[in-house]
């Protein structure tokens, strides 16, 4: 596979990515991902003392599909959305079948009131199968620039 | 109602001298708030700082706070762990503004004054002025002057200070069956798996009280209903301290029975209602006694919970009337091998800002506090169980939110 076909791939997903999420597709978000699979939410701080407890956790795709049921039918919040804003995407390097991608991300949160704020910015560091197209995450540490977390954090980032 | 009625009589009245009827105001007062700064943090209480094991050479120290106030702790060259307040006697700057780290003295960066790990005011820049001019009047004598100290004491790894010369011993305060409680799970030597803060939008209170309400966990927390999780729980209790404020509450679970349900579970059909990967609630009784919940509360700000195998110091921080600063600390012992680390990782889950049952308490209170908003004439009720704060064999109770109301009433004096 050729150079810019991976980037274009890994584009694609990153993007898909964050549009299931924003467009209310839970449903279709695990399957972005590989099986078995790393996903973490962990702030900077966190992952820079080399700490591994995150705030949200799945280590295969049957605990990502856990987390959308579980914010469908048993979490208790009010509602919202996202509003994910990606970029730049850098391809670090390509270690075998796998690309190791990293991108910054700002994600606004629209209460249903209409009331926006600036919710997370971070940087997600991916590793992203690419033996076959279309291309999963093997790994997605969300890694929040920030310890704090305005209210609760239900909807995956 | 009238404006004059919205805006007048302002301040708290409590409707009789019991504790099952809370006044609303208690929640919305900005009077209120600053007397509970003064009575009950900076009061005869103790307050978690920080564990033993994150000062564990001299010069290591945390900052942090006591409700709102700045303090410092640190262990000193004698392998004492000392506390102060976070303020330069000079002109009352922030002495330490990294969060941890290791130092050999403080320094102000303001105007360079210097203090040893005891809090004692070591060094004055030009103290005697430059070239004999200026400089400190001679009735200064820095020897004099020590940062405001805390008593400070420690209890199966964890720290706590106090303000107040009048707090009783540690142990004597909490009282023995809050003291077992804690021993029982702080029972080996912790590190830090994690941390993260959650911003409550609500008064501090709300959330103390939620921790201490037994009687809602089953009905806002569905996770474990949904997914019929915890069918086989058995009943547990409420342990209550003589003052009230501090308490624990416990639930014990058949171990072997749930592992033998999810064998069984696999082979049923209706996977709607269980979940694709038992790993976030599969665990293992690793304190022997059966007891797969225990949240333990200590007046006025902390909680030490196990729930199933995961255990988390959460810390209770005032940030206004209607903000709140809850820090949950993720603890891993240093016995757990790497399927023990990776079970409380996966467990990690259920609790935190995005945690399974624990997501809904970072909204429940800002809603109450949205309810109160110019709307807070009355009082709540607080009588499940009764309109004592004796402890119970049972769990369907508010006894441990009255006995935080019984002591919050004897500390703010009314």
């Amino acid at each position: 596979m050729n150079d810019l076909a991976t980037r274009l791939g890994a584009e694609d997903l990153i993007g898909e990515y964050a549009e299931r999420i924003d467009e209310d597709r839970l449903e279709e978000w695990p399957d972005l991902f590989a099986d078995p699979c790393r996903y973490l939410v962990i702030s900077r701080s966190n992952h820079e003392a080399g700490m591994r407890q995150g705030v949200m956790y799945a280590a295969s795709r049957g605990m990502l599909l856990d987390r959308v049921f579980s914010i469908r039918r048993a979490n208790l919040f009010e509602p919202h959305r996202y509003r994910h804003a990606i970029g730049p995407i850098r391809f670090k390097s390509i270690e075998g079948d796998v690309a190791v991608v990293n991108a910054h991300f700002i994600v606004a949160r629209i209460m249903q009131d209409g009331l926006t704020s600036l919710f997370a910015t971070g940087r997600y560091l991916d590793r992203i199968d690419i033996s076959r197209v279309p291309f999963r995450f093997q790994e997605r540490i969300v890694v929040l620039d920030s310890d704090k977390i305005d209210t609760l954090l239900a909807i995956p980032l | 109602m009238s404006q004059s009625a919205l805006t007048a009589d302002r301040g708290v009245s409590w409707p009789s001298n019991g504790i099952s009827e809370v006044p609303f105001r208690v929640y919305t007062d900005r009077a209120q708030y600053d007397r509970e700064q003064e009575r009950l943090f900076q009061g005869p209480t103790w307050n978690y700082l920080c564990l033993a094991v994150e000062l564990a050479k001299p010069g290591d120290f945390v900052s942090t706070t006591i409700g709102e106030a700045a303090v410092i702790v640190v262990r000193d060259a004698s392998g004492a762990i000392n506390a102060f307040v976070n303020r330069c006697v000079h002109r009352g700057n922030l002495l330490c503004l990294e969060r941890q780290g290791n130092v050999k003295e403080f320094s102000c960066i303001y105007h360079g004054w210097t203090y040893n790990l005891t809090g004692q005011l070591t060094g004055v820049a030009f103290e005697h002025g430059v070239q004999r001019q200026g400089g400190m009047p001679d009735d200064f004598h820095k020897e004099e002057h020590t940062l405001r100290r805390l008593r400070v004491a420690e209890l199966g790894g964890l720290v706590f200070g106090t303000f107040s010369d009048a707090t009783p011993d540690l142990e004597t305060w909490l009282g023995e069956d809050v003291t077992r409680g804690l021993k029982r799970v702080m029972n080996r030597t912790p590190h830090v798996l994690g941390r993260s803060t959650q911003i409550l939008p609500n008064n501090w209170k709300l959330y103390f009280e939620n921790v201490k309400d037994t009687y809602h966990a089953s009905i806002l927390h569905l996770f474990l209903t949904t997914f019929r999780i915890n069918r086989l729980s058995m009943p547990g209790g409420i342990f209550i301290n003589r003052d009230g404020g501090s308490h624990y509450s416990f639930a014990k679970l058949d171990y072997a029975a749930e592992d033998a349900d999810y064998q069984h579970a696999q082979l049923r059909s209706d996977s709607e209602f269980r979940l694709n990967d038992n790993s976030v609630v599969e665990s293992i009784d690793e304190y022997g006694d059966a007891i797969s919940v225990q949240i333990l509360t200590i007046m006025p700000g902390m909680v030490l919970q196990q729930v199933r195998n995961t255990i988390a110091v959460r810390v209770i921080r005032p940030r206004g009337v209607d903000r709140t600063e809850l820090e949950w600390i993720h603890l891993g012992f240093d016995s757990d091998d790497e399927a023990m680390t990776e079970r409380r990782l996966r467990q990690g889950n259920l609790i935190g800002p995005a945690g399974y049952i624990a997501m809904e308490d970072g909204c429940i209170g800002g809603f109450v506090q949205r309810a109160l908003q110019y709307n807070d004439d009355g009082a709540g009720l607080v009588m499940m169980g009764g309109h004592e704060a004796e402890s119970q064999s049972f769990r369907a109770s508010e006894a441990a939110i009255r006995g935080f109301w019984k002591h919050y009433r004897a500390l703010m004096g009314g």
